[in-house]
């Protein structure tokens, strides 16, 4: 019997969890020396004040939002990807290749492409600790975190020795051809009358990730496939004894797990930086694990936790330029919903358990 | 390459191997009780912070590596209380672990220090120094063995003889001794224990702390001993080779201690290439280099050269019987 109703179970849950996330947050920038009510205020006005503002948190909601849907897949087939990080870094060279070796005529079809490439280069980097642990029953995550250094320690040396340009002591690629910029939401708003600020990186790719928000969504609960990997991923010996193939469902989660880990990168490489740099993906797909724990697993979950990370990244950045309050302030924040809505989970739910039980008794 | 150049690398080895070994035996105990510890790097990093921090301070390196080690501690009561009472998840546990300790040590470096997220560097007391064993320098002139003792044997820090002497202790302590036994069979068969009578949750929270002290030393040796003083991120994936090296050890300590100086060689010879070079004829990019401690693990991993398998009960809470 399930002992709290489905919508408490996917509101109340998250929403306590980020209250206490917020209220330690709000204790830390006390103890700093600072007033946790006008740093609020400050990154509010920072990150949503502007059209500006705006086109940054949406820029970096669009990364969490890939990385997010990744861990989310993985998620519901049982499987914990922790390699989100690795996936993402080798989706831009999937992307930096695909712009820079083929001749793009316009952009529609640069951005196919780099998307094609993106994905195939995430998901191969998947692929490897997917059939390990499908095979030979290696640990997932520590396969993957194994694979988060391998896949920098490859990039270092693809961008240090292969495909940086001649003569420059810069650890990046050339700048990508102006066929393959991807257009900004400035440029998508302008011809509809609303000014959207220009220097702002948001871009087509936003679109792209609700569009993906859609299909994993549409995967998950309205396909065969989706079926399955959520059948495997609640009861394993019930999934084999439904015919369900472990192999075969590990190997497609984790396959469309590093995809979507890769497509981050026509976001921050091909949309954003015009180019591959050392160190481009910035943590985003360790924080999509913070978002896809907050969003429940649910597209409509992580588009709204990718959302706030958004805020709390162009936030965080503000509150660096203008107080003492260094970034690592959303790295602790990061950590504290982490903590409360993955692994202090049940801290959250056996209280209100409790609670609920109690109100059906009285009732009762 | 000649025997002094050799000495020299052996002598960085081991340096570089002491907090692999400290996090590689703290991970061995957690593991064995059956409680996945990939918040090893987060410990280390906090307990590093801490203990420059203390130090710098307080001016002696002894308040300060127990502050490293009390950090630590109570990241790993955090650890305890996410995966043993509330029998969450024990890697997502882990990562936020990690998270919170990259955050935290330089919000309160800035904090405290000002300095862009470290802390001022350490002089004197406020330091571990090298010690130099009895008569070293007289072997010092023997041939090979004089400049071995003197250069290799002799010179360290206390915390690496303590590190090297704890391997045999975890050997004996979890092969020897009772609570070994109860906390080894813990990480196996834990409805074993419960129906014995000890305390499943009690010997968990045990192999937990005792792997918070052994993280703590390890990040006190880094900031107080290896340097002189924090830096943002200084423990820099140690956490992570360390678990490598547990894995490739497959979860024994004197595996362990061979695993660790293998990877220490490797992070001594990225930092000379101009040895690479001399005895292979080729260039090494110290990138990949860095990497191989991971790529060998996967291979391990993989079970193509022999197989590693963990502790049965690892990563499960365990749920008494109603």
């Amino acid at each position: 019997m399930e002992v709290m109703p489905k919508w408490a179970e996917v509101t109340l849950v998250p929403l306590i969890s980020l209250l206490l996330a917020a209220i330690l947050s709000a204790l830390v920038i006390l103890a700093i020396g600072e007033d946790p009510i006008a740093a609020v205020n400050l990154m509010v006005t920072g990150a949503l004040g502007s059209t500006y503002g705006w086109g940054y948190t949406l820029y970096y909601a669009t990364n969490f939002l890939f990385t997010g849907l990744a861990v989310s897949v993985a998620f519901h087939a049982g499987l914990f990807n922790i390699g989100g990080e690795g996936q993402a870094m080798l989706g831009g060279l999937g992307v930096a290749l695909a712009c820079l070796l083929i001749p793009w005529p316009h952009w529609t079809l640069a951005l196919l492409g780099a998307a094609g490439a993106a994905a195939l280069f995430g998901a191969a980097w998947a692929a490897i600790p997917a059939f390990l642990q499908a095979k030979r029953g290696s640990h997932i995550v520590i396969t993957t975190i194994m694979f988060n250094f391998i896949g920098a320690a490859v990039l270092n040396y693809v961008l240090v020795n292969l495909m940086r340009p001649a003569g420059s002591m810069d650890p990046a690629t050339a700048r990508f051809p102006e066929t393959t910029h991807l257009p900004t939401l400035h440029d998508i708003l302008a011809p509809i009358g609303i000014n959207f600020s220009k220097s702002a990186p948001a871009n087509v790719t936003f679109l792209i990730a609700l569009l993906a928000c859609v299909l994993v969504w549409f995967l998950l609960w309205r396909t065969w496939l989706g079926y399955e990997i959520r059948s495997y991923g609640k009861s394993e010996p019930a999934a084999k004894y439904g015919g369900i193939s472990p192999t075969a469902i590990t190997m497609i989660a984790m396959l469309i797990s590093g995809g979507l880990a890769g497509l981050m990168a026509i976001n921050n490489v091909m949309g954003e930086a015009e180019r591959l740099v050392l160190n481009a993906v910035e943590g985003a797909g360790f924080i999509g694990i913070a978002v896809a724990l907050m969003g429940r697993s649910h597209p409509f979950g992580v588009l709204l936790a990718a959302i706030l990370f958004g805020f709390l990244y162009q936030g965080g950045a503000e509150l660096a330029l203008w107080t003492s309050i260094p970034r690592e302030l959303i790295v602790v924040i990061q950590a504290l919903v982490i903590l409360f809505t993955g692994a202090l989970d049940n801290m959250v739910r056996m209280p209100l358990e409790r609670l609920f039980l109690m109100m059906r008794r009285r009732n009762a | 390459m000649d025997f002094l150049t050799l000495i020299q690398l052996l002598d960085s080895t081991v340096r570089l191997a002491t907090p692999l070994l400290l996090a590689c035996l703290a991970g061995l105990f957690s593991e064995r009780a059956g409680i996945f510890d990939i918040g090893l790097e987060g410990k280390m990093l906090a307990a590093a912070f801490f203990s420059a921090a203390i130090a710098a301070l307080t001016g002696s390196v002894w308040i300060g590596l127990l502050a490293g080690i009390t950090a630590s501690m109570l990241f790993s009561l955090l650890h305890g209380l996410a995966s043993i009472t509330f029998r969450g998840n024990q890697l997502i546990s882990g990562v936020a672990i990690n998270f919170l300790a990259a955050g935290l040590t330089v919000l309160i470096a800035q904090d405290w220090f000002s300095q862009g997220g470290r802390t001022p560097s350490l002089m004197g007391g406020a330091r571990f120094e090298p010690i130099t064993l009895p008569f070293a320098e007289a072997f010092g002139s023997v041939p090979f063995i004089g400049p071995i003792y003197q250069e290799l044997i002799s010179g360290h820090s206390i915390l690496v003889y303590l590190a090297f002497a704890m391997v045999p202790l975890t050997w004996w302590i979890l092969f020897r001794t009772r609570f070994g036994l109860r906390l080894r069979a813990v990480g196996e068969n834990p409805a074993a224990v419960d129906t014995a009578g000890v305390s499943v949750v009690g010997l968990r929270y045990a192999a937990v702390m005792i792997c918070g002290i052994l993280c703590g030393i390890a990040g006190a040796y880094l900031s107080t001993a290896l340097q002189a003083g924090f830096v943002k991120d200084m423990s820099a994936g140690r956490g992570f080779i360390a678990l490598a090296a547990l894995i490739f050890a497959k979860w024994r300590p004197w595996y362990a201690l061979y695993a660790t100086l293998l990877f220490g060689l490797f992070g001594a010879l990225e930092t000379r290439p101009d040895v690479i070079e001399a005895l292979f004829g080729i260039k090494v990019q110290g990138a990949l280099l860095g990497a191989l401690p991971y790529v060998m693990t996967v291979i391990i991993l993989a079970g193509f050269v022999g197989k590693a398998i963990p502790p049965r009960a690892g990563g499960e809470p365990y749920v008494k019987e109603r």
